[in-house]
């Protein structure tokens, strides 16, 4: 097992030597991955939260397809992403292939229908609870959609962070419309996926523990946020 | 002040049954009209109906006014004592005022030193205080309750009949379903009685005490089990 | 012949090269893995202050990211595949870079007896003892050629893939790691073998044939069909590369003690 204490040791090392590359790529990897949430939750909160309150024909199979799409393999959305961005494809002529923008414009497709499918769930059982009063209360669609995602706020930082740990993990999607490019688009994942390649496995690993330790710090900080609120959601 | 409410013909069939039976009535403007009746009369699907909460199967009703309703749950907001009370008094004839006259409504009913916790952490009694203030915000013509203090202890249930009776002295119509026979004597002017989702008997709350002419109503009072 | 005529035309239709820009180049892995770009690349862009962003597949994947215009360089080592994307109208000209050579690596124990044989011989008997053989099956320029050396050796494999054939549809170092973990046989190219690092214990098996010859081109993406082409800073490092300088700097990289990438351009002064 020379290869974890090896990992362990490096990661350390890179870390405490706070080595330029790694600083710029877990800047990278967090900036990419908390753009792709926020416009993620932009996206995702408000249709969850519509598709929670409202009734029509054809809800069931609109439910059935957003909680398909939390399985879409990053991969897929990366290829159908290359494909649309790409000089050949309809939006080349914006010259977004290869930027982060790309990788972030991937990232949020990929977890919009996270968010979009679990806060309906979350804003679904809240809305049971507060239906009468907000309609005794005259309350539009647009006001009662605004009082649940902030009522409901507490279990949607679960919901974002859920997002977020999809978003940061994966490389299916960022590798392809990034295309992994020093300095430009290379994030943590595709660093792992690159150094993996080159057979350089204890640093690989070492990059993983250091994404590890992001995510438990994202975490934290999130669930710290959360308690606060927590205490008005369940006092 | 508002108009008079009435309904025509009203009813309402839910799971192929009936439960609002072609009611006609035409509630007093002013003071407290009390709905009474046996478990599953339909005394709150009444009272959602005259709300406007529910559509009714067939039938009209005819309201007019700013209305608003307390529930036997309170409905709390996951948010603190004050923001509960300012969500609605931001929506009513308050809003240009909606801080000051919500420290004044929280110190009427003593909650104005605790108006920065979760609203969720006061005691039931104190919830629904605050519900009762909530919907008051919102300067109703007509305020509907059901059974709000159902599940409250006496002096819970007091401080809840002292701020609805001071609404209804201020001209606020109150429509209010409850099963406690000593609430409706201390609260109601008439008085409406459901059984099985007709309507047995609708009077002054006086006359229907002293001598109810329906069978049901004379069982119901006698506490005798009507099925 | 037509390269420097070429490039005084594009000096003329596009502004010249200019520092600040950047350029991206559709690359084989094995350059970028074995660590040649991070040698060349501060060189070049410290003499032009042109920015070149390397994106780093097989060479099949870079031929068709190529193809939809999605880079100004296409740097790979397929040379009919690269003289197929040229005739297409979809690159301007094919240059011969660089060459190194690939290599059959497998475990020490040799299990089917091949070491020092020619890489047809080499082949026939691995299918003979049925021995594990990891193959890339990316369409990448290895996978190309190893294809090609397999069919030489008039082998069918279509019946094989999946029990001692085993296809992994990844590229060079991931099958490297695939062969390592299992103990299969592969063909590598020298450059990614030498800096690999997970090579365990395995050893070189088989190496040395001219069949291995491994050639890398370089080719600008044509300006005429993928009008995004950022022609003349693309055409710059082009230049550069098969410059006498550019020819230097290729064979100063070493890893441990060994060279990669063996320059063979034709030099441009000779070429006019």
């Amino acid at each position: 097992m020379h290869e974890f204490t090896e990992a362990f040791r490096l990661a350390f090392a890179l870390v405490l030597a706070g080595d330029a590359d790694l600083i710029e790529i877990v800047g990278l990897s967090l900036r990419v991955s908390l753009t792709a949430i926020i416009l993620a939750c932009f996206i995702g909160l408000p249709l969850g939260a519509w598709l929670a309150i409202t009734r029509f024909r054809g809800r069931g199979a609109v439910l059935v397809v957003v909680n398909a799409l939390m399985g879409l393999p990053p991969v897929v959305i990366g290829l159908l992403v290359y494909l649309s961005l790409s000089r050949a494809g309809p939006l080349g002529s914006f010259g977004l292939l290869y930027t982060p923008t790309a990788m972030i414009i991937a990232q949020t497709i990929l977890i919009a229908p996270i968010i979009a499918a679990l806060s309906r769930q979350v804003i679904e059982d809240l809305h049971a609870e507060y239906d009468e009063q907000f309609r005794s209360m005259g309350l539009s669609r647009r006001e009662t959609i605004a009082a649940l995602l902030w009522d409901g706020r507490t279990a949607l930082i679960t919901v974002a962070l859920a997002g977020f740990g999809r978003a940061i993990a994966e490389v299916g999607a960022v590798i392809i419309v990034g295309g992994n490019i020093d300095h430009l688009t290379r994030v943590m994942t595709t660093a792992i996926a690159l150094e993996t390649s080159k057979g350089d496995l204890p640093l690989a690993l070492a990059l993983g523990l250091i994404l590890l330790v992001i995510a438990l710090t994202v975490n934290a900080l999130a669930m710290s946020l959360r308690r606060k609120s927590h205490s008005f959601a369940h006092g | 002040m508002a108009d008079p409410i009435r309904t025509t013909a009203l009813t309402l069939k839910a799971g192929g049954e009936d439960r609002i039976r072609a009611l006609d009535l035409t509630l007093s403007a002013r003071g407290t009209t009390v709905i009474m009746g046996p478990n599953g009369a339909g005394k709150s699907l009444l009272l959602r109906l005259l709300h406007g909460l529910i559509a009714p199967t067939s039938g009209t009703i005819h309201s007019t006014g700013r209305q608003a309703m307390v529930f036997q749950r309170p409905v709390m907001l996951r948010r603190s004592v004050e923001a509960n009370l300012l969500f609605a008094l931001r929506r009513g004839p308050y809003a240009q005022d909606a801080e000051n006259k919500c420290r004044e409504m929280l110190t009427e009913i003593s909650l104005n030193t605790r108006a920065k916790q979760p609203a969720r952490s006061l005691s039931g009694g104190e919830q629904q205080r605050l519900a009762l203030a909530r919907a008051l915000s919102l300067g109703p013509e007509i305020l509907f309750l059901d059974e709000p203090t159902a599940s409250l202890d006496p002096t819970a249930t007091l401080a809840i009949e002292k701020t609805v009776q001071r609404s209804a002295d201020a001209k606020t119509k109150i429509i209010l379903v409850t099963h406690d026979q000593g609430q409706a004597r201390r609260l109601a002017d008439e008085i409406i009685f459901l059984h099985n989702g007709q309507l047995c008997e609708h009077t002054l709350a006086a006359e229907f005490f002293e001598a109810p002419t329906s069978q049901q109503a004379r069982a119901y009072l006698a506490g005798q089990l009507v099925l | 012949m037509l390269r420097p005529a070429l490039a005084a035309l594009l000096m003329m239709t596009t502004s010249a090269a200019v520092a600040g820009d950047s350029i991206i180049v559709q690359s084989t892995t094995s350059t970028a893995n074995s660590g040649l770009y991070a040698h060349l690349l501060p060189m070049f862009e410290a003499e032009t202050g042109i920015t070149v962003n390397v994106v780093a597949v097989g060479t099949g994947q870079a031929i068709r990211n190529a193809r939809n215009c999605d880079g100004d360089v296409l740097l790979v080592h397929a040379k009919s595949a690269e003289e197929d994307f040229v005739a297409d109208g979809r690159g301007v000209e094919r240059f011969d870079l660089m060459y190194n050579d690939f290599i059959f690596v497998g475990p020490p124990e040799d299990p089917a007896k091949i070491k020092g044989n020619s890489p047809i011989d080499a082949l026939a008997k691995v299918e003979a003892a049925k021995a594990l053989f990891a193959s890339r099956g990316d369409d990448s320029g290895t996978h190309k050629k190893e294809r090609a050396l397999w069919d030489e050796a008039e082998i069918d494999l279509s019946d094989a893939s999946g029990t001692w054939y085993r296809e992994t549809g990844s590229g060079m170092g991931a099958t490297l790691n695939v062969a390592t973990g299992m103990g299969a046989y592969t063909m590598t190219d020298r450059a990614t073998w030498i800096s690999f690092g997970n090579k365990r214990d395995f050893e070189i098996i088989v190496e040395g044939d001219e069949t291995l010859f491994n050639q890398y081109g370089v080719i600008l993406v044509n300006p005429e069909t993928c009008p995004s082409v950022k022609a003349a800073p693309a055409q710059a490092f082009i230049d550069w590369l098969l410059s006498s300088a550019g020819q230097a700097a290729i064979a100063a990289y070493s890893r441990q003690g060994q060279q990669l990438f063996f320059p063979n351009a034709v030099k441009p002064d000779q070429n006019g």
